[in-house]
């Protein structure tokens, strides 16, 4: 064993991974999918979303597999009847917080939210639904922000501030009143920091930021971090 | 004029203590908010600027802690506790009947600017529940009819002085 390794049992097959390796990452490159929403590689992970929850052995915790990192003998169950409630419930929760009308969003059947509540099987919502109303920007050129539809998982934020690097977009507020934000939560046409790059567009999981009359299967694009990244450490 | 002049100059002085450092955002606006009262979009966007700081980074610090005003408060501040005890001794409508009476929003101020009627999440004086803060006083079992006497009462004193 060299220097630096940790190993560890994910849903019992025996891994060895780099120290410092976070759970979700350990498990895709020995080949278990953990599910996530808010995760995207090449990006920092955020914890926000809480689909990606895993059981430690000796633990009656859940923990968050995209930030939280491996230690040696740690057993890790990404797999059980509890973590599918805890996902669907989560899942649930998404679903009542906003306005999610599959059958009317730009992004139905390439949305992340809805593969997810199918892949899980949530067929009905068990909470009382918000049906938030807020006013959709597009004042933009061509992007558009729905809030209706955010599931506030960061992805457009992170995207925009560390590949981008602009930082146009925030979130302001909290809890259930929190939004991106662009600048000073100015419309979209008046931020003096966008560049108008399309990123966020691209890895919205769901149909809130999106490109007006483009095809969103055209539009998204989840390994743009990622892609982007690679290239700039080539040089 | 001069006294604008001023408080840019006592901001000035608290950022060059802090060195300019973006770690001290939290503070630095701590300290604009005492010098100015409240903190507007252009001082948010001086903020920002100074602090080589995303304007909506600032604004998200600014929005998150229910501390921080970005619009101008009223003469006189009311503050109705929506914590959990005042919740259920029924704030809620003692809030709308203030709403209705003076024809305001909560977090927002009349048009004239005297009242400013803000939200909190428990004061700890559960034991007194509904609790309504009329500028720096504690009504505790608030009544609708005592809590609307005491801010109307409050309001026309102001008149009267001035």
């Amino acid at each position: 064993m060299s220097i630096g390794t940790v190993k560890l049992k994910i849903d019992g097959v025996e891994v060895t991974v780099p120290e410092g390796t976070m759970i979700l990452k350990a498990a895709k490159d020995n080949g278990i999918i953990i599910p996530t929403l808010c995760s995207l590689e090449g990006l920092t992970a955020y914890g926000g979303c809480r689909i990606c929850l895993v059981e430690i052995s000796g633990s009656p915790k859940l923990f968050p597999a995209c930030i939280t990192s491996v230690s040696t003998g740690m057993a890790v169950t990404t797999n059980s009847e509890k973590l599918k409630e805890y996902r669907k419930m989560a899942v649930q929760m998404l679903l009542a917080e906003r306005t999610h009308i599959c059958s009317v969003c730009v992004a139905d059947e390439h949305c992340e939210l809805q593969d997810m509540a199918n892949q899980l099987g949530v067929d009905h919502v068990m909470f009382e639904r918000n049906w938030s109303r807020d006013e959709i920007d597009s004042t933009h050129d061509f992007l558009v922000i729905d809030r209706n539809r955010c599931i506030l998982c960061t992805r457009c934020i992170r995207v925009c501030d560390q590949i981008e690097g602009v930082h146009t977009l925030d979130l302001k507020l909290r809890g259930k009143d929190s939004q991106v934000i662009m600048d000073l939560d100015e419309h979209w046409a008046n931020s003096c920091s966008c560049t108008s790059c399309r990123k966020c567009a691209k890895v919205c999981p769901v149909g809130a930021i999106y490109i007006e009359g483009e095809p969103i299967g055209h539009t998204k694009r989840k390994d743009i971090a990622e892609f982007i990244l690679t290239r700039r450490n080539r040089k | 004029m001069s006294e604008i002049d001023n408080r840019r100059l006592l901001l000035e002085k608290v950022l060059k203590e802090h060195n300019f450092q973006e770690s001290a955002l939290l503070e630095i606006l701590h300290r604009a908010q005492e010098i100015y009262g409240y903190l507007d979009k252009d001082l948010l966007m001086d903020i920002s600027g100074s602090l080589n700081i995303p304007p909506s980074h600032v604004y998200g610090v600014a929005t998150f802690y229910s501390y921080f005003k970005l619009k101008k408060p009223g003469e006189h501040i009311v503050t109705g506790c929506l914590g959990t005890a005042c919740y259920v001794k029924g704030v809620e409508q003692i809030m709308q009947a203030i709403e209705a009476e003076f024809d305001l929003k909560r977090g927002g101020s009349t048009p004239d600017g005297k009242l400013s009627l803000l939200v909190t999440r428990c004061i700890g004086a559960c034991a007194m529940a509904p609790s309504i803060v009329v500028d720096d006083e504690v009504i505790g079992k608030a009544t609708k009819g005592v809590v609307i006497a005491k801010i109307k009462s409050v309001l026309g004193g102001v008149k009267a002085e001035t």
